[in-house]
């Protein structure tokens, strides 16, 4: 009847190991399926792995891209990492073996390349811009920008110190309208989840968020989004070691193919 | 189940008479070799952290008025979580030691599962029972009570996952200080509610005492629940983990000093509790 002592102690081993903080890195890798003939095409140049650190919110783009890559070039493998932009930077700068680096922000590219961690130039591929989510039904009836300053609406917004918040922060000035949020968050995911969960009347989030949503949050655009245009650069990690192949994957996603995707899923151009 | 295989975190007492009793200590100098391995594991890692603060800017980071907050807002709710989890944890813990009833054992699991739940699942959990659209928060809305966003929602998610701390290191010292005492306070005519009083608690006392340690320090370090659940707002839901997750995007200084608060006032918590039993166990203790 009795638990043992011993089996006690492993739990509060246990805990202690799961309550650590975690960091969100996903890892995954697109499997190259199998080309059914049609995909066997064009740039071949090299065999190997080429491992992409993409901003979280290219997941769902990249790994379409990269199957796509693996598809047109037999023999290569593409390794994908998603994280946070500034996290991505951080692991680069401590020696993690990237290839690719695939930044939600000018800034975080800027602090490879100014550390001279970047072969060459960034390349920017990809612009996003803001965009209210609400739940579906749109309890608070929300139509503009304006309306998320309405008393008692529980606005949930990205903190400052992040990407989506610096932008978040640049419409509040350009359109005069002082946000109450009652939380903000350190990623865009958990802004969208807390209106997904119906917690907040509306949150801001990128353009392509709400369209990878699908139908549990319902998009609201506004005109002053342009006000905070957030670019994507993507450039060859300096000590790659498969510098080939990594320029063959930038090319496919500044590429006609990669713009594509990306504008399927509600990406702009720059 | 012999005193000598109590782990340390329950069983004070025991080990300490059985240690004056014979003064064994038995350990073969191949496994100091490992501890010391292990402790290494621990340490190396904060070493790393301390060599990394940017010592000229310390002070100025860690009282910045967000920093501060952030401090003041962890203490507060891991204190009045602390008490919650004693609210909870004493009885569920004499429950499940003393009593005997169907289902027990199936109580004990669900009780220890926020142990190894992720965090984030268990704030995900409670979004669905607090929350807006939850189970309970349909109802709570209705009665005025909005927990989604505010500081309770904080309270909640780190009792959540401290609780079974306190629940494990009761259920353990009750175990070990067993029944002989208070069934003699029972045929002296003592009820149950004054054998509990007067016998049972004061023997576990240094067992609620580190539980409740425990407890505190989990809630002080609780993260991925809180994020999930009460969202991050100064001074009403950013406690400072989540300041040093969002300090981490543009300034890993401040982020590195603030871990190191953290690390600070977690050693000195634990340090306090594993002191207080010891000089409570030198007192005459029940078990043999």
């Amino acid at each position: 009847m009795s638990i043992s002592r011993e089996r006690i102690s492993a739990l509060l081993a246990a805990g202690f190991l799961a309550a650590g903080l975690s960091g969100c890195a996903t890892s995954t890798t697109a499997n190259g399926n199998t080309p059914n003939g049609a995909a066997r095409r064009g740039s071949s140049t090299a065999a190997g792995t080429v491992t992409v650190f993409a901003a979280a919110s290219l997941k769902a783009t990249f790994t379409k891209i990269a199957s796509e890559f693996e598809a047109a070039n037999p023999g290569t493998k593409v390794t994908l990492n998603f994280a946070g932009s500034s996290d991505l930077a951080t692991q680069i700068s401590q020696g993690a073996p990237a290839d690719v680096f695939a930044a939600a922000d000018t800034k975080n590219m800027a602090k490879l390349s100014d550390a001279n961690l970047i072969d060459g130039t960034a390349r920017n591929f990809a612009t996003n811009v803001l965009e209210i989510a609400v739940p579906p039904a749109n309890p608070a009836s929300i139509r503009s920008f304006a309306d998320l300053a309405k008393p008692g609406l529980k606005v949930v917004v990205c903190a400052p110190q992040v990407p989506c918040g610096s932008a978040t922060e640049k419409v509040e000035q350009a359109t005069g309208t002082t946000l109450k949020p009652v939380s903000e968050e350190s990623s865009v995911t958990d802004v969208l989840g807390k209106v997904t969960s119906g917690e907040a009347d509306a949150g801001l989030v990128y353009v392509t968020d709400v369209r990878n949503a699908g139908g549990k949050v319902k998009g609201i655009t506004f005109s002053e989004s342009d006000q905070a245009v957030n670019t994507y650069p993507i450039a060859t990690v300096g000590s790659s070691r498969n510098k080939e192949l990594a320029k063959a994957f930038i090319a496919m996603v500044t590429g006609s193919e990669g713009r594509k995707v990306l504008s399927d899923a509600g990406f702009g151009t720059p | 189940m012999t005193p000598v295989s109590a782990p340390r975190s329950t069983a004070w007492t025991a080990r300490t008479i059985n240690r004056r009793d014979t003064g064994y200590t038995g350990v073969p100098p191949w496994v100091f070799v490992l501890a010391g391995a292990g402790a290494l594991f621990v340490l190396l890692p904060l070493a790393a952290m301390v060599a990394k603060v940017n010592w000229g800017q310390f002070v100025p980071l860690i009282t910045s008025e967000s920093s501060l907050t952030a401090l003041g807002l962890s203490l507060r709710t891991s204190a009045a979580s602390t008490l919650l989890c004693i609210a909870l944890g004493v009885p569920l813990a004499l429950v499940l030691a003393r009593a005997s009833f169907p289902g027990q054992r199936l109580l004990r699991a669900f009780v220890l599962l926020p142990l190894v739940l992720p965090p984030v699942v268990g704030g995900i959990a409670l979004l669905y029972t607090f929350g807006r659209q939850g189970l309970l928060g349909r109802s709570l809305d209705f009665a005025g009570i909005q927990i989604a966003f505010s500081t309770t929602a904080v309270v909640l998610a780190q009792t959540f996952v401290a609780l079974p701390f306190l629940v494990v290191s009761l259920e353990g010292a009750l175990r070990t200080a067993g029944t002989k005492y208070e069934a003699v306070a029972a045929t002296l005519g003592a009820r149950p509610t004054t054998v509990l009083r007067r016998v049972s608690i004061p023997l576990v006392l240094p067992g609620l005492a580190s539980g409740a340690v425990l407890s505190f320090a989990r809630c002080l370090g609780e993260f991925g629940a809180t994020l999930t659940f009460a969202g991050s707002l100064q001074g009403v839901t950013r406690t400072l983990p989540l300041e040093i997750y969002l300090q981490r995007e543009t300034d890993a200084d401040a982020a590195v000093a603030l871990s190191l608060v953290l690390v600070a006032v977690a050693v000195a918590v634990v340090g306090l509790s594993y002191r207080r039993p010891r000089a409570l166990a030198a007192e005459p203790a029940p078990t043999a």
